[in-house]
């Protein structure tokens, strides 16, 4: 269909208009952290770039200690999901089982559920049972929220495989674990996929459950440790900007490679709860 | 179905018969149950217990170390009689108009001016630009947010290059703009995810509809109320849920940039849970704080799922 250059223009006007105004805070960002680090002067254009801030945030904010936390985590929350989300997906798919209804239903209360539901007795449960202030705290509880999502999001992928290819696979005598491992997951791997970068995302991200569960240093995520620096160097915006770029810098890489995944991910992920 | 189950509880069949439909019934049904037990147990454990715990904890005084004391519903009483948590409700209700309503509205009307903008060249490099926020961690676009608000960031400044020094101040230590900016953040934050989410629905909608609609005459107007905001729908109703449960659930956002303050100004509801149960001791104040906000979002996402066309489920 044809646009009018009139309505063309218009239309990258306003496109234009508001990606600067997402982009401009960023930007922002960016350039206080090339700027020579000082707390009273204020925003303005730098001379020189300087990538100083980023050695010094580095250094003086523990961030390698923060990101080694935050790797840790992240990857061990997103091998487990998927192993238990492909599984239970195609329990919900394929498989009858006595009272997967009311299973289901307590794993989508698991979706709605917000954390602060569930936050404050469950930190008194880990301290009872010795595991805060462990990584276990961290991951154990956000592998049962991405397991919420992880299993909805592979069951919708599993209803729609060819029902034929799975019936024959049974019929050359294919185990039930056989069939999932072997048939259906290699072509289900790039929607497996998603679903990684959506919960690596997520753990990430994520602050209140850190917040909450460590109080060691050695233990914290990159995002709570960006929290205790700014508490220290509260009106140092150089140096603030710095770490939370080093933060930010590996999912929003991930996110330009494969932002067709992340946008669609995100997008039909929420759709389909 | 029902005789087999019978068979299964009322262990009538004859001890040593041939393994029974029934028997291999019930057997798949174990072997498939296997499959969810791990996800199961995650969810009990971590979700589902802690969740009925805080509905426990919520009728009860405890410090989080001593004995607790029964309280009954003294701790829902006060949400209502407590100024400070009153408060923090209300505050939460400021905030879903910055959070949802604003957005939701400059997006449809952009949507309305660009609907066919899914076409253009170069959609896919906006379409990442306008999305890129929501990858962002909440703690390092708080910390962004602190900077650009600070006496001398990237705002004040702003507003002196153009000549008005008179409305520079503090935003985030004044009375008057804290609940304001911490609001607009939020407002930053979802314009462009809905703008990007009504896009595509438009992209959706047959261009042929369109098209037809101008050689019939249809102003613009006419053209978004008869064919795009119907088609619409489904969007709308997602951006609702995700924006309004978001900012229900605002906590990273204030507690970096605010802590509730100045004052009691910006505090929110998951706030005001947090601190209570983690800071001042008052742990059974704090879970009936979260019971009312989960109760409250559970509410507001199943009423805004009812506004949900049938058809796309």
């Amino acid at each position: 269909m044809k646009l009018s250059l009139g309505e063309k223009l218009v239309t990258y006007l306003v496109l234009v208009i508001f990606a600067a105004f997402a982009l401009v805070p960023l930007l922002g960002v960016v350039i206080t952290a090339v700027s020579p680090s000082s707390s009273t002067s204020g925003f303005r254009m730098p001379q020189s770039i300087d990538l100083g801030n980023f050695v010094e945030a580095w250094d003086r904010g523990h961030f390698a200690q923060y990101i080694v936390s935050s790797i840790i985590v992240t990857v061990t929350v997103i091998v487990v999901t998927t192993v238990l989300s492909v599984m239970a997906g195609f329990a919900f798919a394929r498989l009858k089982f006595f009272g997967s209804n009311i299973v289901f239903f307590v794993l989508l209360a698991g979706l709605l559920l917000p954390a602060e539901a569930f936050i404050i007795p469950l930190y008194f449960n880990l301290r009872s049972a010795h595991v805060t202030d462990s990584y276990w705290a961290l991951i154990l509880p956000q592998i049962a929220q991405s397991l919420a999502f992880g299993i909805f999001w592979m069951r919708n992928q599993f209803m729609s495989f060819p029902g034929e290819v799975i019936e024959a696979a049974r019929l050359d005598g294919a185990t039930d674990l056989r069939t999932l491992w072997q048939i259906i997951v290699p072509p289900s791997i790039p929607s497996i996929m998603t679903m990684c970068l959506l919960v690596a995302m997520w753990t990430w991200n994520e602050f209140l459950i850190p917040l909450v569960m460590v109080t060691q240093d050695n233990l914290r995520t990159a995002p709570l440790g960006l929290a205790f620096f700014q508490g220290q160097h509260a009106t140092d915006y150089s140096l603030l900007a710095a770490a939370g770029i080093i933060i930010a810098a590996p999912i929003v890489v991930l996110y330009f490679f494969l932002q067709k995944r992340f946008i669609s991910g995100m997008l039909d992920g929420i759709s389909s709860r | 179905m029902t005789v087999t189950t019978r068979l299964r509880s009322g262990e009538t069949r004859p001890a040593g018969a041939a393994p029974s439909r029934a028997r291999r019934r019930r057997v798949a049904s174990l072997k498939a149950f296997l499959y969810v037990a791990p996800a199961l147990a995650f969810s009990l454990i971590f979700l589902i217990v802690p969740t009925l715990q805080t509905a426990w904890y919520s009728l009860y005084d405890w410090n989080g170390l001593s004995v607790a004391t029964w309280a009954g519903v003294q701790n829902y009483i006060d949400i209502v009689q407590d100024e400070q948590l009153r408060d923090s409700f209300m505050h939460v209700g400021v905030l879903v108009v910055f959070y949802s309503f604003l957005p939701i509205a400059i997006a449809l009307l952009l949507t309305m001016v660009i609907s066919r903008a899914h076409a253009l060249r170069g959609m896919s490099f906006f379409r990442t630009v306008l999305f890129l926020p929501q990858v962002i961690a909440s703690v390092v676009i708080a910390t962004t947010w602190l900077s650009i608000y600070s006496p001398n960031g990237l705002l004040n400044t702003l507003l002196r290059a153009i000549g008005l020094d008179s409305l520079t101040r503090v935003w985030l230590g004044d009375f008057n703009t804290a609940l304001v900016s911490v609001g607009f953040v939020g407002t930053w934050l979802n314009v462009g995810l809905c703008l990007v989410l009504f896009l595509s629905g438009v992209g959706n909608v047959q261009p042929e509809l369109f098209e037809a609609a101008r050689l019939d005459g249809a102003s613009g107007l006419q053209e978004f109320f008869g064919i795009t905001l119907p088609a619409l729908r489904g969007q709308i109703t997602v951006a609702l849920t995700l924006t309004v449960v978001s900012s229900l659930k605002t906590f990273d956002l204030v507690y970096i940039t605010t802590r509730g303050g100045p004052g009691n100004s910006t505090s929110v509801p998951a706030f005001e849970a947090y601190n209570r149960a983690f800071n001042s001791g008052q742990v059974g104040s704090a879970a009936s704080v979260a019971v009312v906000l989960t109760i409250g979002i559970l509410l507001i996402t199943a009423l805004i799922g009812r506004l949900q066309p049938k058809d796309t489920e």
